[in-house]
């Protein structure tokens, strides 16, 4: 047997049509001469038109609306433009922070007022998140805590709320004026959100619980240790007092020797 | 013409290749709208002057090895009305039947031969820009289209016994 006179390249680029007219009738001829070769790459061409016979026609589909370029750009544009939003709540929580830092004790008093309203920001930026809800997950709970209490320089552990129907979610490190903060997220069978916003309020001096409302939301919000806390939820009063009580007692069954 | 026209133009050639790896008319719709997101947030990536049609292929193939197994995959056996909807532009049972065995047979290859098959021999693009969208080199290409092509043929066997058409009957 005479080896082929033409590569398998060549070959291959004739099964495609990619060869000049003059290299096409030379490969055309020696097929014609060539049963057995003959059977092999027409065969090989046979199965690329059926290829094409089968999926050509998709070509001539009108394109659905979905897949026009405008529209994909439209609906990524918004997509942005929330995340954007989301962001810009946090600047202004930061730079609202920045101001009232640089300060004296006045400041601090005024930075600790501030809590319940960054605790709520926070609250709503994250609680809605349906994919990062959290940076580090319950599962994680050892890392997250011994993580946060360290970037908040003060030991603290995460309550458990299972008795008020709450499980631990995880949690994320947050930045305010005064430094780092931490949340913590919590959800129910529901799927009711809770988060606890912990931070630094050296100056703040111990106080009591207080109870502030906006726009749906409940936080409830004291200062402990050095510690401020915030809880926030979209629950009734009784049972938001009920879970920061527990949160309370947990947290200062840890401080307190 | 602006990059995003230019774009518009490949959109028929990224579905019938979508179309070819997912068969399923939405699923394949689904891979190329998450490829053009991707091309159009990602268009500083692109460099001026490079093949764009070939980055669009790139993008849309890796997005479908991400997401063959979960976002893309098609059912394990497409009922018979996804079938017909797949086909209708053919004009008899006989070319379906035809049409049904070259998909099937295109699913018994190897992922490197179908791709491989499909980028050159359904889309025409050289073996250089193949080997680019697939990241892999040049001779790669070539042997994965030999060996693919010729399986694909002793599956397609024309002269030999219809094995696929007695698959296709015991299915249904």
């Amino acid at each position: 047997m005479t080896p082929d006179p033409f590569s398998e390249a060549e070959l291959q680029a004739w099964v495609d049509g990619r060869l000049t007219p003059d290299q096409t009738r030379a490969v055309e001829q020696w097929l014609d001469a060539n049963p057995d070769a003959a059977k092999r790459w027409r065969g090989y061409r046979q199965d690329a038109a059926a290829l094409n016979h089968l999926f050509d026609p998709v070509l001539a589909e009108p394109l659905p609306r979905r897949l026009h370029p405008d529209v994909i750009r439209a609906r990524s544009w918004q997509r942005q433009a929330l995340r954007a939003a989301a962001a810009i709540v946090l600047i202004a929580v930061g730079a609202a922070g920045g101001w009232l830092a640089h300060g004296d004790r006045m400041d601090r008093q005024i930075a600790a007022r501030s809590l319940p309203a960054d605790a709520v920001a926070a609250h709503r930026v994250f609680v809605s998140e349906v994919r990062h809800p959290v940076e580090v997950t319950a599962d994680q709970e050892g890392h997250l805590v011994a993580w946060l209490s360290k970037r908040l320089g003060k030991s603290i552990r995460a309550p458990r709320l299972t008795d008020q129907g709450f499980e631990l979610m995880g949690g994320r490190l947050l930045s305010a004026a005064e430094g780092p903060a931490a949340q913590l997220m919590y959800q129910n069978a529901e799927g009711r959100r809770l988060t606890l916003y912990v931070r630094d309020a050296a100056d703040g001096g111990d106080t009591a619980f207080r109870i502030e409302k906006e726009g749906g939301v409940s936080a409830f919000y004291w200062i402990d240790q050095g510690l401020g806390y915030a809880l926030i939820g979209d629950l009734d009063r009784d049972r938001l007092l009920a879970a920061a009580n527990k949160v309370y007692r947990d947290l200062s069954d840890v401080r307190r020797p | 013409m602006s990059v995003t026209r230019e774009i518009e133009t490949h959109i028929p050639s990224l579905r019938r290749f979508a179309r070819a790896l997912c068969h399923d008319v939405h699923l394949a719709d689904d891979l190329v709208q998450d490829t053009l997101e991707r091309a159009l947030t990602r268009l500083f990536q692109w460099r001026r002057g490079s093949n764009l049609r070939a980055w669009l292929f790139t993008i849309l193939r890796n997005q479908f090895l991400n997401g063959r197994r979960t976002r893309y995959a098609p059912p394990t056996t497409l009922a018979a009305e996804q079938w017909d909807a797949l086909l209708t532009h053919l004009p008899d049972q006989t070319a379906r039947l035809e049409a049904m065995d070259l998909m099937r047979a295109l699913d018994r290859l190897t992922e490197e031969q179908r791709e491989t098959i499909l980028l050159v021999g359904l889309e025409g693009f050289s073996y250089d820009e193949a080997a680019r969208i697939l990241d892999v080199p040049q001779g790669t290409v070539m042997s994965r289209l030999s060996r693919g092509r010729e399986a694909l043929r002793q599956l397609m066997d024309r002269n030999g016994p219809p094995k696929l058409r007695e698959v296709s009957s015991n299915d249904s």
